[in-house]
């Protein structure tokens, strides 16, 4: 695995015939059966629920070999009509989209529900890197303000639903885009201070109550016990009373009896902390680590700048879906509601997530034809 | 050719400056995990205990165990106050699919109200939705075969046993039993006080008068514990540490059952107190006012219906005239006076006087008359007490002086507690100068002391203090505490109630207590006596002293004619005796309200109690 790692393409084995990045795979079954583990206990032992997880996942897998498939270039050239098309379902939403939990997210299509903010996970970053890519390295200044513009319009409208987690995540995954493309750090330096200045703006105009409150309980959260401070709390419990060696897979007491909220969804980590500790935390950062270094590795290996662009964007936002995660339910971080990628129990962000770790694979694959024509 | 050349030179540039990137971003990537793992270790290691303690005290918590009260018996263990398991009907709300029509079904099989279904409907929109939450309260046995029979037909209901607290004679104890009751906010000061609340945790109820109350803290027991693992919602996953409850003592008490069933059916309708205890040790052998009540109506809280009509009743029931009785002692005080007038040499066994039927002070008109209006001729102090000649008396009391009877009348128990162990004992008044100064602004006058020297006036006393003040006239001066409990047993063994003796009143001359003694063995045993009548028959030794006392003053020369006044301002009827008059082993106290005279009426009362005691053997193991 570490000679595939330092040269993938030193052998063609039978799984790179089927357009699969062996390290990478490997890297996510190993986050996917320690995740599946975890979700055992996290479910209060629901063999239903893991059975659940492993057809979503299975479908995920699906149409992760799916994109895998499909040419680099054959991609690029789908990036804009999908950014397009994902645009115009965001607008939809807002007028017909039906509502849950106070947010219009959804969009009923009669046979299932759908989210469009999920293709614009993708179809963001593709559609800035299809853009930055047609013209050289570094960007010029106004490349860069029209690829802001790509960015800024469906964060907007996803904002709108309000869904500002996942409108944060968008945004990011756009400004990836651009930053690996080269970005001057003084522009980057610029837009700091420019978000900076720009934040309180955002708490007054743009966020609503729940948001508000969200950042305030982060900030303290002991001042609301039983409110919404109380998930924090319980959480950080369950993280700190699981100590070094942790209490034992389904010995968690913080999660078994349930004083855990959400916690196999979003909260799912501190199930994994309280029940393998220190160690079992960092052996779930060493299995995305190596998934983030080896996305990061095929991105600097990749032939034309589309790709490197896109699978160093999907990559880098899985780490920040970790980071936010993690830092979420550990207290660094508000809470925001962030699926552990892979992890937690739950459906569309993680198909999704496996279409890019497919277009990733297809990048890393599918080099070989592309030198030859 | 130049744009192309210029896109040749870029692909070099732009894969380095993307490497950069990348590796910059790989190098970014590597600190944030080191920000989680340093935020980590900060919870997971440095934290730990903190954390670790928390988690603890989530999911544990403590549940308290209430001690079996302990049981109350009878001299010879029969059972006076147990605990009986009281069946209610319960629902657990989370367990039922369909309220309203499981309701309907159980109100077809037993009655409930619809105030009890909507006392019910209110407490489980207020309680969490896996307690079990009473409908029906002490269900009878027919109630409860009918929904045990039927209990499969109703996931989440269930017919519970709860301990409470029984009396199984009713009101034949309830004055010396006394009940318990649900704690109230002065109780709960008063355990928080003494550092028992929190062995009081699981408890809900406490000794509200009589012996529950005085022995609370024996009868209770000590708590105990269950620590349990509960989940978010307070639900009980397992047990994971058991402490027992240590039960309350058993308390045996001197009281026989035998002996309170005859004071009941002696006293019938009767208003009145009888207290007997055996001399030598202050064991309360029987113990009964009358009316009395149910007990058992207060274990549940009592209606307010009912306790307005016990409140309320002329008869006060609610009073316990044992000990909150408060009458003028009568003439069953002459024995005392005339011990005192022969201690200090005031009369001798031989000193006669000349009673014409009336006493006059010095200079007065006044004539405070005998009750024998024609005078009973010579009279020394053995006829004075067997014949209860009032002359003599305010003849000796008078030449005693209010000073003396004062002291001596408090060292024999009179205006004092007598330290039983119940805690509903009135004050009474054993007058004195400084009393009379302090109370009325007044200053003592001879006629005061008149009134006291018959035992009537400002003098008041309890029969229990009358019962005491006569054991020590047994005891030679030795007095001693009655104690209703004789024992108390628990696992660890048997603590006797102390039964000694305190040395109260100085003894000059034995002979004197003899003289004394001698003269109330008359009362009941000569033809003159009192008591003779009462008494004949008997086969049994025995002495007394009987006492009718006023309640109203009659005025100068008017006769006393009890069918003309109101029921309840006729006389007492007063009796006090022992027996065997040689070495006694029962001393007795009987006061009737309101019934004419102490030797028609509370002598043949106290008869009928030493029958039964001397036939059924009651103090024999003493």
């Amino acid at each position: 695995m570490n000679d595939s790692l330092v040269n993938p393409q030193s052998r063609i084995s039978r799984l790179a015939f089927f357009h699969i990045d062996t390290p990478l795979l490997l890297g996510l079954l190993a986050l996917i059966g320690y995740g599946l583990v975890v979700l055992y206990s996290a479910s209060g032992q629901s063999e239903r629920m893991v059975e659940g997880q492993l057809v979503r996942l299975g479908i995920a897998f699906a149409v992760m070999i799916g994109f895998a498939q499909i040419n680099p270039q054959t991609i690029r050239r789908w990036s804009l009509p999908l950014f397009l098309v994902g645009t115009a379902l965001l607008i939809c939403v807002l007028l017909f989209g039906h509502i849950g939990k106070g947010a219009q997210r959804w969009l009923d299509l009669g046979f299932m529900k759908f989210q469009p903010s999920e293709i614009m996970k993708l179809a963001v970053p593709m559609a800035i890197a299809w853009f930055i890519a047609s013209h050289n390295l570094p960007p010029r200044l106004h490349h860069l303000l029209i690829g802001f513009i790509m960015c800024a319009i469906p964060t907007l409208l996803i904002a709108k639903q309000p869904d500002l987690g996942t409108a944060l995540l968008i945004s990011t995954a756009g400004i990836f885009v651009l930053f690996m493309a080269g970005m001057s750090w003084k522009l980057i330096g610029f837009i700091i201070a420019l978000i900076s200045a720009f934040a309180p703006v955002l708490w007054t105009f743009f966020m609503h109550d729940y948001q508000r409150r969200r950042v305030l309980t982060f900030l303290n959260p002991e001042s609301d016990p039983l409110g919404s401070g109380y998930h924090i709390i319980q959480s950080k419990i369950a993280i700190g009373s699981g100590g070094v060696d942790g209490k034992g897979w389904l010995q968690g007491t913080q999660s078994q009896l349930e004083f855990l909220p959400e916690r196999h969804t979003d909260f799912i980590f501190s199930v994994l902390s309280e029940e393998f500790g220190l160690i079992g935390v960092l052996v779930l950062l060493v299995i995305y680590l190596f998934i983030i270094g080896r996305g990061l590795l095929i991105a600097a290996r990749a032939q034309d700048n589309y790709s490197k662009l896109v699978a160093g964007s999907f990559t880098l936002t899985f780490f920040v879906y970790v980071f936010v995660n993690i830092g979420m339910v550990s207290g660094l971080l508000p809470v925001v509601g962030v699926p552990l990628p892979l992890v937690s129990y739950g459906g569309t962000s993680m198909v999704t997530m496996m279409a890019a770790f497919g277009i990733i694979m297809s990048v890393s694959t599918h080099k070989r034809s592309l030198a030859k024509t | 050719m130049l744009k192309k050349r210029v896109a040749m030179q870029d692909v070099a540039a732009e894969t380095r400056l993307f490497n950069h990137r990348a590796l910059f971003a790989m190098v970014f990537v590597v600190l944030m995990f080191g920000v989680i793992i340093a935020n980590m270790y900060h919870l997971q290691v440095t934290s730990y205990q903190v954390y670790q303690t928390r988690s603890e005290g989530n999911r544990i918590k403590v549940v308290p165990l209430a001690p079996n009260r302990g049981l109350i018996t009878d001299r010879n263990g029969i059972l006076l106050a147990d605990n009986r398991p009281v069946f209610s009907l319960e629902l657990v709300p989370e367990q039922i699919d369909d309220m309203a029509a499981t309701l309907s079904e159980l109100a077809e099989l037993i009655e409930i109200s619809e105030e009890q279904q909507s006392n019910f409907l209110k407490e489980v929109r207020q309680q969490r939705r896996f307690n079990s939450i009473a409908i029906k309260e002490q269900l009878n046995d027919e109630e409860v075969a009918i929904v045990s029979v039927n209990l499969h037909r109703f996931p989440g209901v269930t017919v519970e046993a709860r301990l409470s607290r029984h009396y199984p004679f009713g009101n034949l104890f309830t004055h010396a039993l006394g009940y318990i009751g649900r704690i109230n906010t002065t109780e709960l000061a008063r355990l928080e006080e003494s550092e028992q609340l929190a062995n009081y945790a699981a408890t809900r109820d406490i000794g509200k008068i009589g012996l529950e109350r005085y022995y609370e803290a024996e009868l209770h027991g000590t708590m105990g514990y269950q620590e349990v693992e509960v989940n978010n919602r307070g639900r009980l996953i397992r047990v994971l540490r058991s402490v027992p409850a240590h039960s309350g003592k058993n308390i045996r008490l001197n009281l026989d059952v035998g002996l309170q069933l005859t004071a009941q059916q002696v006293l019938l309708e009767k208003r009145g107190a009888i207290v007997a205890m055996d001399p030598r040790d202050g064991a309360v052998l029987a113990f009964y006012s009358n009316p009395s009540y149910d007990p058992n109506l207060f274990v549940h809280g009592i209606s307010s219906t009912n306790y307005n009509a016990l409140l309320n009743s002329p008869d006060r029931p609610l009073i316990n005239r044992v000990t909150q009785g408060i009458y003028p002692p009568a003439s069953t005080i002459k024995p005392h006076l005339a011990l005192l007038g022969l201690e200090t040499n005031t009369i001798t066994p031989s000193t006669r006087i000349w009673d014409p039927g009336f006493f006059q002070l010095p200079g007065v008109e006044h004539r405070y008359r005998d009750w024998k209006r024609w005078g009973h001729g010579w009279v020394d102090v053995y006829t004075a007490i067997v014949e209860s000649c009032d002359t003599f008396f305010y003849d000796m009391g008078v030449k005693l002086g209010i000073d003396r009877i004062s002291d001596y009348m408090q060292s024999m128990g009179f205006g004092e507690k007598s330290g039983i162990d119940i805690l509903e004992e009135s004050n009474t008044n054993m007058p004195s100068r400084g009393w009379k100064r302090a109370r009325h602004n007044q200053p003592w006058y001879h006629g005061d002391t008149v009134a006291v020297s018959i035992g009537q006036g400002y003098w008041t006393v309890t029969p229990l203090q009358l019962l005491v003040s006569t054991a020590v006239l047994l005891n030679n001066g030795m007095q001693p505490t009655p104690h209703i409990a004789k024992e108390l047993t628990d696992d660890l063994g048997t603590d006797s109630v102390s039964t000694s003796l305190k040395s109260s009143t100085p003894v000059v001359n034995p002979r004197n207590w003899q003289v004394i003694r001698d003269a109330m063995l008359q009362t009941v045993n000569t033809q003159k006596g009192t008591a003779f009548n009462a008494f004949r028959g008997a086969n049994y030794t025995s002495a007394g002293k009987t006492g009718t006392a006023q309640v109203v003053s009659i005025a100068q020369d008017a006769k006393y004619d009890a069918n003309a006044l109101d029921e309840r301002l006729r006389d007492n009827a007063m009796y006090i005796g022992y027996a065997p008059a040689d070495s006694p082993t029962i001393v007795i106290a009987v006061t009737v309200e309101n019934t004419g005279g102490g030797g028609s009426t509370a002598a043949p009362i106290a008869r009928q109690m030493l029958d039964y005691y001397f036939s059924a053997g009651v103090n024999n193991d003493e």
